[in-house]
């Protein structure tokens, strides 16, 4: 039996708009669009041209710094647009389909790690420190997977798992020769894919969100040092490792959930990486003041229903907006219906059944650090959250390494941001901790 | 309206107390940026602010009607006239309440907009809890400077609220105290409201004095028990706000319910003076029980808002305990074996202000050398 890890800090949010377990498919024409942005860290050199014919596999852009790296079309088509902004920065290059869904054909019994560079699944490794996308030359000392997430209104693995399972052990199986691989499972599942997968090995973990952050589950595993590198892969990808190693050919379908309270019927759905989301939403979400999450509401990405799903996205997520609500004297008013962890309101009277409808508001003006303890009741590592943020904020690099920078990422901040009362976007302050950090390291 | 305060608009100069009204008004509708989360909760420091005025509500009341009792008593007037002795009260405290807030928001809101950063809340707590801490008989233009000091030299260098290292309410007594000392205890005439205000209350005949019963005790006189029970109510002479246990004990349970103030640090600073206080009746050292220390003075209501200022305490969890434990200790500790001061409060919480990041260096000391032994054990 595997080791159950329990953790206690943390905090589940019940919003309203959970998908129910049926997968409905979606027509798929149109363009595609690959974001380097979607790829922390990645300096991308495009290799396409508008005009060229290109098959599912084929690289589109390349890491300027590994161009053995590939980022990979995910459909076959003709590239149609290479998206480019301010000084010339790329934002994405699509790919007009052309329905036939040919792949390139890879050699699979060749060296798996490159294999997953040129096929563009290396691109989707990321590694710790620093969470970007990984550096091939780096041996990490393991590959981690969480096979749950426990954000609110976040995909179920074990649902889009299903009838999936000897592509996702395959996926194991060839990261096993890179490097140990280590499976985060949640104390929630039962599927035997997961529980008794093989090599690799299985850790439970027991307890509220963020217990599916694969970040927590390497500080409870096998903590990170300074001068260590892990590498972490989504659980999805996985399964697309496995279906290239099986079939040499790769697939970029994704069990996508579209939730939250603003869509009509909250599902799943096949989508590909980098479809067209109004493929996903036409018809689906009510009302009109609606943002449009690629992602979940705690880590995902605003975006809207003109654009793409991202690279790592594994749910699509509709909420209120709330730009016009003009809500009265909210510093005394009970306000029954918003969520807070605070006793100063009444969410402890409702439990935790309640399914809350939460819109985007902040609710509050940015203070400095008031608060003491709040972060760290959600935390569920042993780290100072408060005092690593303030070392980020004072750009003192030598604290930060001092108090563990090298272990976080951004996602591991997102329900303390949830509960700041001094509305501090923590996220952004980590992600750009981290990005100064590298450059200083580098 | 929003146009006219914008940068570049007619009103700019206002830009901040637009902000800062629009915003008490409303809930801003500012929505997430595009990369942090796309939710939030529903606190803000504005609504902790509010509950902590709130908790002070109770002791602020009882502290009016007790002015009102000490002036009736003073003068040997009927006893029975509650709403009167409240009203006396209220009008000998109100001004108090008006000249701090004015003061330190003033000051607030003049910084914010130089510094085009939004109000801070903080000074709404700090600014009721200064007129609660200081003698009814404080001049209104020494509280004006001391306000106006503690908010310019305490809170806005370091930077506002979050930023500072002492307590600003705290600050403000400290100024009162060492710079007008006689204004402050001086020759116990200060405790007492002496002459009518309005038509309301009774002028004290001249030459009356009431000590506090700390200031008694600090002479080596036995104080009876009625006054510990009386002190346990709040009729006893001293600061506005810090005569009434139980109105104390209201507020703490809001505090403590809510979460704003933390239990570890509330609950230390009751168990490091009562210890204290049982060592040093134990020695012989004064005349108090233990427990008295707890009743008399401003013990219960610095170790209720004062102690538990989030900002100013210790941020680690296990440094709370050692933080609160060291104010209880050194508070009993100066009023028993100093005669010169017969409160130790506001000292004792200054000091370990002073302390709390020495406090947290420690436990924050042990996660990093953790975190290094962890590297090198390899």
């Amino acid at each position: 039996m595997a080791k159950v890890i329990k953790l206690r800090k943390g905090l589940d949010i019940n919003l309203k708009g959970k998908a129910t377990k049926e997968t409905a498919s979606v027509e798929c024409p149109g363009e595609y669009a690959l974001c380097p942005d979607d790829f922390a860290g990645l300096k991308p050199k495009v290799v396409v041209k508008e005009g060229d014919a290109v098959k599912a596999g084929d690289a589109l852009f390349v890491d300027k710094l590994h161009p053995e790296v590939c980022f990979v079309s995910p459909v076959s088509g003709v590239v149609s647009l290479v998206e480019r902004g301010d000084r010339r920065k790329l934002l994405s290059v699509r790919v007009k389909c052309d329905m036939k869904f040919e792949s390139k054909v890879f050699k699979t019994d060749g060296n798996v790690k490159a294999l997953l560079m040129e096929s563009g699944i290396f691109g989707m490794i990321r590694q710790r420190p620093y969470d970007t996308v990984a550096n091939p030359d780096e041996t990490p000392k393991a590959i981690h997977v969480s096979a749950f997430n426990s954000m609110p209104l976040a995909q179920d693995f074990e649902y889009a798992l299903k009838g999936q399972e000897a592509e996702f052990q395959a996926g194991l199986s060839a990261l096993a020769k890179i490097a140990p691989v280590r499976l985060g499972v949640s104390s929630k599942q039962t599927s035997k894919a997961l529980l008794e997968a093989k090599d690799c090995d299985v850790y439970v973990f027991d307890g509220p969100a963020p217990a599916g952050n694969v970040g927590v589950q390497i500080n409870h595993i096998d903590p990170i040092n300074k001068g260590e590198v892990v590498w972490t892969l989504g659980a999805e990808e996985v399964i697309m490792l496995g279906r290239l190693v099986k079939t040499g050919k790769v697939d970029y379908t994704r069990t996508i959930a579209l939730a939250g309270s603003e869509v009509k019927a909250p599902k799943y759905y096949k989508m590909k990486v980098g479809q067209k989301l109004s493929t996903l939403l036409a018809g689906q979400v009510s009302g009109s003041d609606v943002r449009i999450i690629n992602g979940n509401p705690m880590t995902g990405i605003k975006t809207s229903a003109d654009g793409f799903l991202a690279a790592h996205a594994t749910e699509v997520t509709a909420i209120p907006e709330g730009a016009n609500a003009d809500e009265m004297l909210g510093w005394i008013m009970p306000r029954f219906s918003q969520f807070s962890t605070h006793r100063s309101y009444f969410s402890w009277l409702f439990g935790s059944k309640k399914e809350y409808v939460l819109d985007s508001r902040i609710k509050g003006g940015e203070r400095h650090m008031i608060m003491s303890g709040e972060y760290d009741k959600v935390f569920p590592m042993d780290i100072y959250a408060g005092y690593l943020i303030k070392a980020i904020i004072t750009g003192d690099i030598d604290r930060q390494e001092a108090l563990g920078i090298y272990e976080v990422a951004p996602e591991d901040f997102a329900i303390a941001e949830f509960v700041c009362s001094s509305k501090l976007e923590l996220q952004r302050i980590v992600r750009e901790g981290l990005d100064i950090l590298k450059k200083e390291n580098a | 309206m929003r146009p006219h305060v914008q940068e570049g608009g007619k009103f700019h100069a206002f830009h901040s107390l637009y902000d800062g009204l629009e915003t008490f008004a409303f809930v801003p509708n500012t929505t997430g940026s595009k990369g942090g989360v796309n939710i939030h909760d529903a606190i803000d420091s504005k609504r902790i602010m509010s509950f902590v005025v709130i908790a002070l509500l109770p002791a602020l009341f009882f502290g009016m009607y007790n002015v009102g009792y000490q002036n009736a008593l003073a003068a040997g007037a009927d006893m029975t006239d509650h709403l009167g002795m409240f009203l006396f009260g209220l009008a000998a405290v109100l001004p108090k309440i008006v000249v701090s807030y004015i003061v330190g928001l003033g000051i607030e809101f003049v910084v914010a907009q130089w510094k085009k950063e939004e109000i801070q809340e903080g000074f709404l707590v700090s600014g009721i809890i200064i007129p609660m801490i200081i003698p009814v008989n404080t001049p209104l233009w020494i509280l004006a400077l001391a306000v106006a000091f503690s908010v310019i030299f305490a809170k806005e260098i370091f930077g506002g609220t979050g930023m500072n290292i002492f307590n600003p309410a705290l600050i403000t007594r400290a100024f009162l105290f060492f710079s007008y000392p006689s204004a402050m205890t001086g020759d116990d005439t200060v405790w007492v409201a002496q002459e009518q205000i309005c038509g309301l209350g009774h002028n004290v005949p001249e030459a009356f004095s009431a000590a506090t019963p700390l200031g008694e005790a600090a002479v080596g006189n036995v104080i009876p028990c009625e006054t510990i029970c009386n002190s346990i109510i709040g009729l006893i002479p001293g600061s506005i706000g810090e005569t009434s246990v139980i109105a104390i004990a209201l507020g703490a349970l809001l505090l403590l319910f809510t979460g704003i103030a933390s239990w570890k640090t509330m609950l230390s600073v009751f168990v490091g003076g009562g210890l204290m206080g049982w060592l040093l009746e134990g020695v012989g050292g004064n005349q108090l029980e233990w427990w008295h220390h707890f009743v008399l003075g401003g013990f219960a209501f610095g170790a209720v808002f004062m102690a538990t200022d989030p900002v100013t305490s210790a941020r680690t969890e296990c440094g709370k305990y050692i933080y609160g434990f060291l104010i209880g200790v050194v508070a009993v500790m100066v009023r028993v074996l100093n005669p010169g001061y017969p409160e130790g409060m506001m000292l004792a919480i200054l000091l370990m202000n002073l302390f709390a990041p020495l406090v947290d260096y420690v436990f924050v000391q042990k996660n990093i050398n953790m975190r290094a032994k962890r590297a090198t054990k390899k």
